[in-house]
């Protein structure tokens, strides 16, 4: 499973290059291109982060979230969920910033490769921003009435995340 | 919704810190954090930078359109009420596949054109179709190849092997996009 894993970038890295180049692409203009965006995006999510962050910070320091957490306790560790990840679980389909600001700090005070670094980073990484994705879709196009769309994608979410909680050693 | 639970967080943080007695903690807490917040971005710039160049080839290089041809065959299971040919499926399948190759920004615009379309074959305009259903539960499912930020957070945070996780990610996208659809079928023959 490791070896899958790591050649999976190599792989495309060297292939959507390759793929350019035979496109007849200038391959490094094009890159930069890319690599402009990028920047513009990560610059405009930093009010967010921010804002998002202290507001983790100051739930968590002041042992707010440790009671959160104890409450769910006995829901969350019948399905397998580690209560160090709870927070994330619940905030993933909520908010992508939120969600990366969480997993960001806990997969610092775990460690990446440790147990709960691992299934953090692997929640984050399974499932998408439900409500905001389910909002804008459905939004455009003026649509009130979205009948089973979202309880049964926040029941998928919570599947993948009970199935990487699981799985991961 | 985000409103209110940021303002929550904040809130109840402090009132809660007043009786753990942990106030100072707490406001150091909201120092370092935003300081965090600017650190997370800046050590994510690199590799963020990185691949939305590689992407940006992919894309210019036609992988989408590619991806497309080759996953379209799926919509005669996945979307049965959207006439073949019809634009609608073009729009669905380029937003799905722009999604698995981690083009973030293409897919949404791909995806907004494909809600347009299916809301134009919509007989009833303010319900979700059965269609709409499958494609927004397709979209929640966040099919990738390559989950690009966690690769990212993990290498920065000192990770020995940041890309060991994929194969799990892969493993949690697929299960809960299987169960969306199987639900979706199933929810939609109970209503005819």
């Amino acid at each position: 499973m490791k070896y899958i894993s790591t050649m999976v970038l190599p792989i495309a890295v060297v292939g959507i290059i390759i793929y350019g180049l035979r496109q007849r692409e200038k391959v490094f203009d094009v890159f930069l291109n890319g690599a402009k965006q990028g920047i513009e995006v990560s610059i405009r999510i930093i009010p967010s982060i921010i804002g998002i962050m202290v507001a983790i910070g100051v739930f968590k320091a002041s042992g707010a979230l440790d009671i959160f957490t104890k409450i769910l306790n006995p829901v969350t560790s019948s399905l397998g969920i580690p209560s160090e990840v709870t927070s994330l679980a619940l905030m993933r389909p909520i908010s992508g910033s939120a969600s990366l600001g969480i997993v960001s700090q806990t997969v610092n005070e775990y460690g990446p490769d440790s147990k709960i670094g691992k299934i953090a980073s692997a929640i984050m990484g399974c499932t998408e921003t439900t409500f905001y994705t389910v909002a804008i879709y459905f939004g455009s196009v003026g649509i009130k009435n979205i009948r089973y769309v979202l309880p049964i994608a926040l029941l998928a979410d919570l599947l993948a995340v009970i199935v990487v909680c699981n799985i991961i050693r | 919704m985000l409103n209110y639970i940021w303002a929550g967080m904040i809130i109840i943080g402090f009132i809660i810190s007043l009786f753990t007695g942990r106030i100072e903690h707490t406001v150091n807490a909201l120092l370092d954090s935003a300081q965090d917040g600017v650190r997370l971005v800046i050590s994510l710039l690199g590799i963020m930078c990185f691949w939305c160049g590689i992407m940006e080839i992919a894309n210019a290089s036609g992988m989408v359109e590619k991806l497309t041809k080759f996953i379209k065959p799926v919509s005669r299971i996945l979307f049965k009420n959207v006439p073949e040919n019809h634009p609608a499926l073009s729009s669905i399948f380029m937003n799905i596949s722009a999604n698995i190759l981690g083009l973030g920004n293409a897919s949404t615009p791909l995806g907004l054109k494909a809600m347009e379309d299916l809301q134009k074959i919509n007989k009833d305009k303010n319900t979700a179709s059965d269609d709409m259903c499958m494609f927004v539960l397709l979209n929640t499912a966040s099919l990738q190849i390559i989950p690009t930020s966690i690769i990212a957070i993990r290498a920065a945070a000192g990770s020995s092997n940041p890309t060991d996780i994929i194969v799990y990610i892969w493993l949690g996208s697929v299960t809960a996009c299987l169960f969306s659809i199987i639900l979706c079928k199933v929810l939609s023959k109970k209503r005819k």
